[in-house]
């Protein structure tokens, strides 16, 4: 682990950024305006990229980066504007069962928090000899990826290239 | 606050993948379930790599790329259903494409 | 009891899973370029069926061949056996040699053609015991008696297997199981299915679908001999399942008409219904037979009494409700009339060979967990035997009042599944697959006859536009006919013997069981009489139809559509359009060829299995009842000649009775005799549905089809939405309160006390609760149905949390 020798300053990274997190997650389904609700957005994939850093997995947190907030994000808010969102309040962004998905939320959430907190408790999140493995992130999983994952990895292009043209057919007039 | 936990991580991802539900639950906006469902595979991605830490191995990363991947793929695709149902009925309600109802 | 593997199976015996393999193949090759063929699509179909059907003659003569080698080598085998044991020597020549040349062809049949297997395989014996150490091991749980007069010989099924995925010690196997009754499906299928082929390029010519229509004629084939070969149970189900996907596009052909939609829906879902009962019973067999699939080792362990007598009970109840839906018996039988929106030859093929007699063939199959978990033959009278009775009557009844010539037809089928389902039922097992043997070659003949005669004047109603057709179509008239007279038993037609031998297996029982006997003759002369009616509608009196011709729009190409022919065209054209134009015609060779071969089969094929005792004592020993000496199933798979099984019951063969023989013919033509002075002379109180308030009611209930209908889409479906809970609760309210309050009030102080507090607080709580619950459940699901994709994704999310938080909770 990169920074697991000052665990204290970790936490304290974790938990503001996690604080921020859960505060803009929770924003973006409940904000009523789209645009804001796109920016909010960018906070929780910023943040995740950032505790991609935490968990030493800096290759993974830069792709977080340059592909949902480069790429994802630009594409939403050309989304929204080409649907003609108000840019201003829009008022009824929610369905009339909302309560219905926020039950449902809510039981997923006790039910995967009283779970994880059975099962793993205070499990450490570093186990012994798990951080010398990880040294030279980006080099291993270069390594993997056009090793043992090749075949994945090239399905994964093809599908990029079908979901390419698919959205270029699905989406121009003619 | 000596030592960092499995589960701090796996409990962030739980709530962003709650919040996530929620989103594509009672959102009417569908570019707003998009964003929801993008909050939903974030959580995945945190457990992803939060596992691979925890285990010692690279494989949590490799697949969170490909997590990533895909989810760029249906960002593309799912914005360009939303485009034709737009132009094809000039609002993104998904209220108004109830058409389920037998 | 002597090992068959010395008897080498033919190559077509043993590579008959080709068969299917070659259908599938044809059903890919024409949905891939058949749309390139345009109208010869259908020469895939045909080519393919063709070489099944050479290929299924070839496996029959091969498997005749099988069984007189085993019989021969029994024989020769038994010969050596007394001698070896007369001589008392360790090891006899005879018996040195036939262990030897047994050796070989152990040898190469050891990796597919194995027995039943048990736990502890052969392991090398004395020299002296070799051979009978190398008999299947079935025998040698059996007892090793030498060959008495009369003793079976096992014919050892050919079976092949491959081992599709392992899970833990489950091996998930496909094969083919090849015996009599599979060799003889395998030659009824693909012949009717090789002249349904051959008519529909007729039938079906210029049809949009045309290439969809051949392929899934091709598919339905192929599961279907699929399914006469399965192996284990799992295959059974799968093919079952693929004969009603195949049945529910070909029913939906013309699916644009909504009625033709609602029919394939109607089938489908009917059939979903017992197809819940089939995975059930399975799953039931699976695990009581110690988690296997294996169709002959299920068998076996029933017969052997291995397996428990409830779970052989609750498994034969549950699979009957299969072989309801899908053999159309009563009840369960609504989804077959209307399944006859369908393409005529499809209906054919339906009806014949494929779809409904895949419930029969079920029970044939697994005729040792029928036989010993209903008790077939004890002294009550079992479920099987009484849903197949209630069939014949039922379906019969309900031939009479339908004016459509295929529901007339598809009714009769019902009746005629009924005689095979009871002659399970009262353990006349050759007999019930003889009388589905014949039954495929006139009851094809009469659909297809049908079809011709449709085909010719574009209705299917008999009372509008048929009548008089014998001077328009007389080859059709005189297929039709002789098909008729089998289906009535005319003597000596195919259906007289197969349905003699009916009766006379429920007649030996004796006891109860004479009930059936009684209900089968019955029967006959219900089908003498309907038939008869249905002669005269088509064929006599003056013709009544013609009008359709009248608008010229009808053109060739339209004329694969008959069902939804306009029947609102002016009627007075016709007058002076029908004479030149709008007159019937015979039809061309490739529909009459077909119904030629079929009244030639209705003719011939009943002396397959003539029977030798009683009064044809004088028939040879080599013609008579080949059949039942071919096809029959003789092992330990099946229900035992010699031996009383765990239910002490033997299987027996019944005898020829002239007696039964003429009374059923009398009985037969007294229902001709009937119905001709009916409709042909006149006689008798017509219009006494009229005039009478009793008979009116019971031809209203006939035209309601018993009313099931309305008991299914009015009563038991629209009750979900509520009705059904306000009538619980009503009851409930007032009702069993009423009951309650009563039995308290009634009550002294012991009464009183157990009212107050038991009857008051717990029950009527209980009572009234569930009421609630019912109407609020209505409500509640109505209100669900919504067609909003976000509110069933929300109720799936929450289920499915619920269920996770009961796993998390429970483990």
């Amino acid at each position: 682990m990169v920074l697991a020798a000052d665990a204290f300053a970790q936490n304290v990274f974790f938990y503001v950024i996690a604080a921020a997190m859960a505060f803009s997650a929770i924003r973006v389904v409940t904000v009523k305006n789209v645009v804001h609700a796109a920016m909010y957005l960018v906070m929780v994939l910023a943040g995740v990229g950032a505790q991609f850093i935490l968990l030493a997995s800096e290759f993974v947190a830069a792709t977080q980066v340059l592909v949902y907030i480069g790429a994802v994000v630009v594409l939403v808010l050309f989304g929204v504007m080409l649907t003609r969102a108000k840019l201003g309040q829009d008022v009824n962004l929610t369905n009339d069962y909302w309560w219905l998905g926020a039950v449902a939320a809510v039981m997923i959430f006790g039910v995967m928090a009283y779970s994880l907190l059975d099962y793993y408790g205070d499990e450490p999140l570093d186990t012994a000899g798990a951080e010398s493995q990880l040294v030279d992130n980006t080099g291993q999983v270069s390594d993997a990826i056009f090793g043992q994952y090749l075949v994945p990895f090239e399905i994964i292009s093809v599908l990029l290239l079908g979901a390419l043209v698919g959205a270029i057919v699905l989406a121009r007039k003619d | 606050m000596d030592d960092v936990m499995l589960n701090q991580f796996l409990l962030l991802s739980a709530i962003l993948f709650s919040t996530g539900v929620y989103g594509v639950l009672a959102k009417k906006n569908a570019i707003l379930v998009l964003m929801s469902i993008e909050l939903i595979l974030n959580a995945v991605n945190i457990n992803l790599v939060a596992f691979g830490a925890h285990n010692g191995t690279i494989v949590g990363s490799v697949f969170a790329l490909f997590v990533i991947a895909v989810a760029a793929a249906e960002v593309g695709v799912g914005l360009a259903i939303v485009l034709l149902i737009y132009r094809n009925r000039r609002s993104v309600d998904l209220d108004d494409v109830a058409q389920m109802k037998g | 009891m002597f090992a068959a593997e010395t008897v080498e199976a033919g190559f077509f015996l043993e590579h008959a899973y080709l068969i299917p393999l070659i259908m599938a193949a044809s059903f890919g090759l024409t949905l891939a370029i058949g749309k390139r063929l345009g109208k010869h699509a259908s020469w895939i179909g045909i080519a393919s069926i063709g070489a099944c059907f050479l290929f299924a003659i070839v496996a029959n003569v091969q498997w005749a061949d099988y069984v007189h080698d085993t019989e021969h080598a029994a024989e020769a085998k038994s010969d050596t056996d007394d001698h070896g044991s007369e001589d008392t020597s360790d090891d006899g020549h005879g018996d040195e040699d036939e262990s030897n040349s047994e050796d070989e062809s152990h040898g190469d049949d050891e990796e597919h053609s194995i027995g039943p297997v048990l736990p502890d395989d052969v392991g090398p014996t004395v020299d002296g015991e070799t051979a009978a150490a190398r008999a299947p091991p079935v025998e040698a749980a059996a007892p090793a008696v030498p060959a008495a007069e009369g003793e079976e010989i096992e014919i050892v099924p050919i079976t092949k297997t491959w081992t599709w995925w392992t899970n833990g010690t489950v091996e998930f196997e496909a094969g083919m199981l090849l015996d009599g009754m599979a060799v003889m499906m395998l030659f009824v299928v693909t012949l009717i299915s090789l002249l349904v082929h051959i008519f529909s390029t007729d039938y079906v010519a210029g049809d949009r679908r045309y290439t969809h229509y051949f392929a899934f004629l091709s598919l339905f084939s192929a599961s279907m001999l699929g399914f006469v070969m399965a192996q284990n149970t799992l295959q059974l189900i799968t093919m079952w399942e693929l004969v009603g996907v195949c049945s529910f596009a070909l029913i939906g052909h013309w699916w644009e008409e909504k009625p033709n939609s609602d029919a394939a829906l109607k089938a489908f879902l009917t059939n979903r219904v017992g197809d819940v009962g089939l995975l059930v019973g399975m799953i039931t067999l699976f695990f009581a037979a110690g988690q296997t699939f294996d169709i002959i080792e299920i068998n076996t362990l029933a017969n052997e009494g291995a397996i428990t007598h409830t779970a052989l009970v609750v498994a034969s109840c549950c699979l009957i409700a299969a072989v309801m839906s899908k053999s159309g018996q009563f009840m369960l039988h609504t989804w077959l009339p209307d399944a006859m929106a369908g393409p005529t030859p499809v209906s054919a093929l339906i009806h014949a060979a494929t779809m409904v007699v895949a419930g029969v063939f079920m029970v044939a199959r697994m005729y040792g967990v029928f036989w010993n978990g209903l008790v077939i033959g004890g002294s009550s009278i079992n479920f099987l035997a009484v849903v197949g009775g209630v069939t014949v009557l039922g379906g019969a009844g309900l031939a009479f009042v339908q004016s459509d010539i295929k529901k007339v037809l598809a009714y009769s089928t019902i009746s005629q599944l009924g005689y095979m389902v009871m002659a399970l039922g009262v353990g006349a097992w050759t007999a019930a697959l003889f009388h589905l043997f014949t039954h495929a070659f006139f009851k094809a003949g009469l659909f297809l006859g049908a079809g011709s005669v449709a085909h010719s004047v574009h209705s299917f109603d008999m009372k509008k536009d048929m009548g008089g057709m014998k001077q328009f179509m007389p080859k059709t008239y005189v297929t039709f006919m002789i098909c008729t007279g089998a289906l009535i038993g005319i003597f000596p037609l195919a259906g007289f013997w197969s349905k003699d031998e009916i009766l006379a297996g429920a007649d030996q029982l004796g006891s109860g069981y004479s009930a059936f006997m009684v209900v089968g003759t019955l029967g006959a002369f219900m089908t003498a009489a309907y038939m008869t009616r249905l002669i005269y509608l088509t064929f006599f009196g003056e013709f009544r139809g013609g009008h359709h011709e009248a608008d010229a729009v009808v053109s060739h190409g339209e004329e694969d559509h008959p069902v939804d022919e306009d029947h609102a065209a002016d009627p007075l054209d016709h007058a002076d359009h029908s004479d030149h134009h709008g007159e019937p015609h015979e039809s061309g060779p490739r529909i009459l060829i077909p119904l030629y071969i079929l009244a030639t089969l209705a003719v011939v094929a009943g002396f397959t299995n003539i029977p030798d005792s009683g009064v044809l004592s004088w028939v040879p020993e080599g013609l008579a009842l080949q059949f039942e000496h071919l096809f029959e199933p003789r092992g330990g798979y099946f229900p035992s000649l010699s031996e009383v099984g765990p239910t002490g019951v033997t299987f027996a063969h019944p005898k020829f009775d002239i007696a039964i023989a003429i009374g059923s013919s009398l009985v037969g033509f007294a229902g001709i005799g009937l119905a001709y002075a009916w409709y042909f002379k006149g006689m008798g109180p017509h219009g006494i549905t009229e005039r009478s308030k009793i008979a009116k009611a019971g031809h209203t209930f006939l035209v309601e089809k018993y009313y099931l209908d309305h008991l299914y889409t009015g009563i038991i479906a629209g009750g979900v939405k509520g009705p059904i809970a306000k009538a619980v609760n009503w009851f409930n309210k007032k009702g069993l309160d009423g009951i309650v309050d009563g039995a308290g009030k009634s009550a002294v102080v012991g009464g009183k006390f157990v009212y107050n507090t038991l009857d008051q607080k717990i029950v009527d709580r209980a009572v009234d609760g569930s009421g609630l619950a019912a109407e609020g459940g209505g409500q509640a699901f109505r209100q669900m149905q919504t067609g909003k994709v976000q509110q069933y994704a929300a109720i799936l999310f929450i289920a499915s949390v619920v269920l996770a938080g009961t796993f998390i909770i429970v483990i």
